[in-house]
């Protein structure tokens, strides 16, 4: 479904701040996966999906998605296949534009835009039945401007313009972090709801740790751009935050033991 | 103020209100301060006067201008986008080329339109008085435009335009390109200042390389007048606001341009200072009203 072949990114490359990034990432998800990642800050996670996203394009490397292509893709040309929610729910909608609108642009994703009408009555109905889903009483307010909405609103109208053209991966970057635990609690149920109901490939990044057991099929945590554990299937249904800390600091001593050896 | 004179700044609220509309779409909607206006309007009326002279339908020559200033716009728009030079700076990059440009279309700093066909002619062939003429004729222009403005804003590409300028990285997410959303834009705005310039240049009988000269310092007034006093609420009504907001201006102008005090009277050359008080004024009214209600 998506591939990843040996990705390697610098920032900065050849100056003081040069930071290497992805290091040799190799990664496959299978269609309907739902993955989480985990990994301290800077550890690539967000580079790791703004790198699938072509937000920059890989040192070297291919990305395939759905077999094709799409390493020299620019982020646009990349949207039809994929799906974004950020951190910051301020980032995933227009605030001057209205509920409506915003899904009309929506449910354009990926597709040429013409001179037909922005918003269709016709897709109205179908905006409303969507809206009614997440039971924020939103159906009513159509013609509401986004802005007027609370950050959690926001975030749950995000989370439902992501999937309304089902994408081939659906990435999520901490998209529950900036809320409040119980927001957070609805737009993680929803977003289970989401995945599982419209059987998404996902890459879900969070600092969690809870989540990511709980949560999907498969977790990776990354170290300095690289992939440091990958657990799927009874490895991941046994884990505990306890053993995850454990192997993380294991993973993390046996690296500074062959630097060490490496470097001595 | 008499009456010829309301109705002249009217006649000039609606053809510069065209330019305003323009700007209205940078500056508000692509959040793109765009300087390149300065040199389009003209730009717009050396194209028109140009192909007036030489012989072409007045009213083709229009859709020249219009084209022309597409062109001068998209420039400013590819600079910046493609390679990345500030807006700000792109723009007037643009602006001072198009000096030197409207002076070559011209072979001269100005053209006389005197003894040739305008787009006037169609009005006052049919006996109707000169000055009613031009407020026909702009109003008709400004209403066209503003129609096509709001209904091109609520098209699929209109939204994305209204996305791109208020939340890029979404719609780059949702696969729209918004460097070409934004050549188009830009585009388009200065094809509306060119238009704009093309009717002033042949209702006033000539185009001049000069008449370009604060044309954004208007336009930002007027933008600003048409929201505080009729308010943005709906795409249709800031559009509407703005072409107003021009009409509203041009009156403050000629009524301030009017006055006397004693002996004291505005010169045409006090414009610039009357300009700028009068955008002062807009800018500080809202944060005076907020804070005297607040009290």
């Amino acid at each position: 479904m998506i591939r990843l072949k040996r990705i390697v990114k610098y920032f900065h490359k050849g100056s003081v701040n040069e930071v290497f990034a992805l290091n040799n990432i190799d990664l496959h998800l299978d269609a309907g996966d739902f993955v989480t990642v985990i990994g301290s800050n800077g550890a690539g996670k967000s580079t790791l999906q703004n790198c699938i996203a072509g937000g920059f394009f890989p040192d070297s490397g291919k990305i395939f998605i759905s077999g094709q292509d799409v390493t020299g893709w620019p982020e646009f040309r990349r949207a039809g296949l994929i799906s974004r929610v950020f951190q910051n729910p301020l980032l995933g909608t227009c605030p001057s534009a209205t509920i409506e609108q915003n899904m009309a642009l929506a449910i354009l994703r990926g597709r040429t835009r013409g001179l037909a009408r922005g918003v269709k009555s016709r897709d109205r109905d179908r905006f409303r039945d969507e809206l009614q889903q997440l039971g924020l009483g939103l159906e009513n307010r159509l013609l509401d401007k986004v802005g007027l909405l609370s950050g959690g609103q926001r975030q749950a109208l995000t989370m439902l313009m992501a999937t309304m053209i089902k994408p081939e991966v659906l990435l999520l970057d901490e998209h529950i972090a900036a809320l409040d635990p119980k927001t957070a609690g609805q737009i993680l149920g929803l977003t289970q709801e989401i995945v599982k109901g419209r059987k998404l490939t996902t890459l879900m990044i969070t600092h969690n740790m809870k989540h990511a057991i709980s949560l999907g099929n498969r977790l990776l945590m990354l170290h300095q751009g690289r992939v440091l554990l990958d657990l799927r299937g009874r490895d991941k249904e046994n884990l505990t935050v306890k053993d995850l800390l454990e192997q993380f600091y294991t993973a993390q001593g046996e690296e500074l033991v062959t630097d060490s050896l490496l470097l001595g | 103020m008499t009456l010829y004179a309301a109705l002249g700044a009217v006649e000039h609220g609606m053809v510069y209100g065209i330019m305003v509309i323009g700007v209205y779409l940078t500056f508000r909607i692509l959040d793109f301060p765009d300087l390149t206006v300065d040199g389009s309007l003209p730009l717009g009326a050396a194209i028109s006067a140009v192909a007036i002279t030489g012989g072409v339908n007045p009213y083709l020559s229009l859709l020249l201008a219009l084209a022309g200033g597409f062109i001068a716009g998209m420039v400013t728009a590819i600079l910046n986008t493609k390679f990345k030079i500030l807006h700000l700076l792109a723009s007037i990059l643009t602006m001072i080329a198009l000096y030197s440009i409207n002076i070559r279309i011209m072979s001269g700093p100005n053209v006389a339109l005197l003894g040739v066909n305008t787009v006037f002619d169609a009005v006052t062939g049919l006996g109707i008085p000169a000055h009613y003429a031009g407020l026909l004729i702009f109003g008709t222009f400004a209403g066209l435009v503003l129609g096509f403005i709001i209904w091109f804003m609520g098209t699929e590409i209109g939204q994305a335009i209204l996305a791109t300028g208020d939340n890029p990285q979404m719609i780059r997410s949702l696969g729209v390109n918004t460097d070409a959303v934004i050549i188009l834009g830009v585009g388009l705005s200065n094809g509306l200042v060119a238009l704009s310039g093309a009717l002033v240049a042949q209702n006033q009988g000539a185009a001049d390389v000069g008449m370009g000269i604060g044309t954004i310092v208007a336009g930002l007034a007027s933008v600003i007048i048409g929201e505080t006093v009729f308010g943005c609420q709906t795409m249709a009504r800031a559009f509407i606001a703005a072409l107003l907001g021009s009409i509203v201006y041009r009156l403050a102008i000629a009524l301030a341009l009017g006055l006397e005090f004693g002996g004291f009277r505005f010169n045409p050359s006090d414009l610039n200072l009357i300009t700028a008080i009068l955008v002062i004024g807009a800018l500080i009214t809202p944060n005076l009203k907020k804070r005297l209600i607040a009290r």
